[in-house]
């Protein structure tokens, strides 16, 4: 429990100044000296103390990662409801950020001020969720919530057979195309149902290869999760348990198809940009816009990016991505809500989680973001079924999307950041083969896992 | 040129960000970017506006910056002097602790910090903040004012108190303006820091209406890198203009000062 927070104001008693020799006006020039700091701290010792209901009563806090203008506003709005239908048990809306989200709760957590719901990612929950930060939400979910929610989301949010995080909206990872360009190609045009295997993304990729222009671009500033992600399509999970219980890390043939084409596309085939290989998913806009590339491989809520950004003549298309011989299943780490171990009154935290995820209200989210919402009933909304901004060819993704299978393994971060990253970022650019990659994601990779499950 | 090129190199990113700030975001798209907007438009600065508290964010770094300013600059003078004129052994480890002080990376600090300011219900109060401002903020202005107060030489005390002059009166009108200008270039690096600083502020302050200008910064941007660019340049610019606007000011009265006090009458 949080020790009671009575901030303690401004100590402004004298308490005696100690100049005995000090004559009139040395006194006052040292006062005066004192007082101005004092007196300008003023008015900033509120006390620390933010958690006050208008009334006395205690307030929940709710810290949001939304950023976009539509999904902050959604976030107010349902906030803004819920106080006024529950004024018993309000509810402040505290905006946070998500380049600094991890280091900001991580702070909050060891110093007991944790906001207590909690808006983040899966893949950033399982170090809080195993070092006991976060409340088993197992007891306290509702029926309706359970579910609401498949099975294959539910497992993002559950680390060691418990729940922590409640998935609530994802991002399929798509490509979107260059519509003249394609069309003008007559390659066959992937749905949902029929998308291109890899194989033929490849070919699709060399046919809109030239001229100055490339078939494709992948901004792998951060290749881990895409490649990971995407493997799940011919099998690849790389992080396999063994019947200890213990993950390892495995590149076996069914891992290694995506990032071979990759590489290909990039040092054989050429297809590919090689310079947009360090470059974020924004970065590489400009350059579709003026037809140097004419498919983006981008996460689902880019879309607003371009709706946004585009030439008004521009016109895009979102497409499935590639299948392969497991499907056209691909990982994600849902956004999710949590609350924390800390929170008082996790059953009043609970309540109004479950509002924000009632169906109209998730969905109303996830059009705000630009995502798809993960509860059955909320992906039912019409809007999330409109052609325009290829919502429909997102929406018809839902069922392929699996928990990443990288997010539940302790030691993941550590491997993603010294081992895989530079890893697959040498391996892409063509400075190290696939035995190299294999080693150093294997052996190397390994030993870091070790030290986490001893 | 080295002068030219230099200057350029500086004021290419300022500029880049005024361009950025007034373009719709068709302009920010487009991979031939101009530096003057094609149709420029003041939508980003309203759309900053309209999704964050700017102001009260902005109200908040400059109470945060302007009182540990002053509050920095009231202790470090006093300790600069003594230090400056006392060349003890006591006096030379300390303004090498002072530097190597400098060294501490803030996340080798935060927790502990955090857990101090805890027990001292000074978390997500400003007061904390200021605190740990004037904390930080102090070696490097001691250091500094150390400094300014050597480069005043001695003899000038000592021709003052010849003169008849007590301590007081020698440190109010003789050292005291020739010190001026450094107490406001220290105090202005004071600001600056303070004004600048994320870290600490995004972890100490918790409730929306106390948070400062750089957080606030930050929740214009999103997962993976994506980023509202308009309305981040818009307020990104507002966030730069005290800091410009206070060195246009205050430059000229340093180079004043340096020159005030400087001849004795």
């Amino acid at each position: 429990m949080r020790a009671p927070r009575n901030g303690p104001g401004p100590r402004t008693e004298p308490g005696g100044n100690g100049f005995r020799n000090g004559g009139p006006r040395r006194r006052t020039l040292l006062a005066a000296a004192a007082a101005v700091p004092t007196a300008a701290l003023l008015p900033g010792c509120s006390g620390g103390d933010g958690r006050r209901g208008g009334r006395g009563r205690s307030v929940l806090r709710f810290q949001s990662l939304a950023w976009q203008k539509e999904s902050v506003d959604a976030n107010k709005q349902l906030v803004a409801e819920w106080n006024r239908l529950h004024p018993d048990i309000p509810v402040q809306y505290v905006q946070g950020a998500w380049p600094t989200v991890h280091d900001q709760l991580l702070t909050s957590f060891e110093g007991g001020e944790a906001p207590d719901i909690i808006h983040d990612a899966s893949d950033d929950l399982a170090d809080f969720a195993y070092g006991g930060y976060l409340a088993d939400l197992t007891g306290l979910l509702p029926r309706r919530l359970k579910d609401d929610i498949p099975a294959r989301g539910w497992e993002s949010g559950t680390f060691g057979g418990r729940v922590y995080g409640i998935p609530f909206l994802q991002e399929p990872r798509v490509l979107i195309a260059d519509g003249v360009k394609l069309r003008r190609s007559g390659v066959r045009v992937p749905t949902a149902d029929a998308p291109w295997t890899w194989e033929e993304f490849g070919e699709v990729a060399k046919e809109l290869t030239g001229g100055g222009g490339y078939g494709v671009a992948w901004p792998l500033k951060e290749p881990v999760s895409v490649t990971l992600n995407l493997a799940l399509s011919t099998g690849g999970r790389i992080f396999r348990r063994r019947p200890d219980g213990r993950a390892e890390v495995r590149f076996d043939a069914a891992d290694q198809v995506v990032p071979r084409t990759i590489h290909d596309q990039v040092n054989v085939v050429r297809s590919a940009a090689r310079t947009t290989l360090g470059m974020g998913g924004a970065d590489t806009l400009p350059g579709f816009f003026a037809g140097r590339y004419a498919i983006l491989p981008l996460g689902f809520s880019y879309r607003q990016q371009i709706a946004q950004q585009a030439p008004k003549d521009f016109e895009w298309t979102v497409l499935p991505a590639p299948r392969g011989a497991g499907g056209a299943d691909q990982g994600v780490s849902p956004q999710t809500l949590s609350i924390a171990a800390d929170c008082p009154r996790k059953e009043e935290a609970m309540a109004f989680v479950d509002f924000l995820l009632r169906p109209p209200n998730m969905a109303r989210l996830a059009l705000g973001d630009w995502m798809l919402p993960t509860g059955r009933e909320a992906l039912k909304a019409p809007e999330l079924h409109e052609d325009r901004h290829d919502w429909a060819t997102g929406t018809a993704l839902a069922d392929t999307l699996r928990a990443a299978p990288a997010q539940s393994v302790r030691g993941y971060p550590e491997w993603k950041d010294k081992i895989a990253t530079p890893g697959f970022q040498e391996y892409y650019s063509g400075a190290i083969d696939l035995d190299e990659l294999r080693q150093r994601l294997v052996h190397d990779g390994n030993l870091v896992l070790a030290r986490y499950q001893r | 040129m080295a002068l030219l090129c230099y200057l350029v190199f500086l004021a290419f990113p300022f500029l880049w960000l005024v361009s950025t700030a007034f373009k719709p975001p068709r302009e920010l798209g487009s991979l031939h970017p101009t530096w003057i907007p094609r149709a420029p438009t003041l939508d980003n600065f309203r759309t900053a506006f309209d999704e964050q508290p700017l102001l009260q964010a902005a109200a908040n770094s400059l109470l945060a910056a302007a009182v540990s300013a002053l509050v920095a600059i009231v202790l470090a003078t006093p300790m600069a002097y003594v230090l400056a004129r006392l060349r003890t052994r006591f006096a030379r480890a300390a303004t090498g602790w002072v530097v190597v002080s400098q060294a501490f990376p803030l996340v080798l600090v935060i927790i502990p910090l955090f857990l101090v300011l805890k027990t001292l219900h000074l978390v997500d109060a400003r007061t904390g903040l200021i605190l740990v401002y004037v904390v930080w903020s102090l070696p490097f202005a001691l250091w500094m004012l150390t400094g300014y107060v050597r480069a005043v030489p001695p003899e000038l005390e000592e021709a003052a108190a010849v003169d008849g002059a007590g301590r007081l009166r020698t440190l109010v009108s003789v050292t005291g303006p020739l010190l001026a200008p450094g107490i406001v270039a220290t105090g202005l690096f004071a600001f600056i820091t303070a004004w600048n600083e994320f870290f600490f502020a995004l972890v100490l302050l918790k409730s929306p209406e106390k948070q400062t200008m750089p957080v606030v910064l930050t929740h214009f941007l999103g997962a993976e890198g994506v980023a509202d660019l308009g309305p981040l340049a818009a307020a990104a610019l507002l966030a730069t203009l005290p800091s410009l606007l206070l060195f246009a000011v205050i430059q000229r009265r340093i180079t004043g000062g340096m020159l005030a006090g400087a001849v004795k009458n």
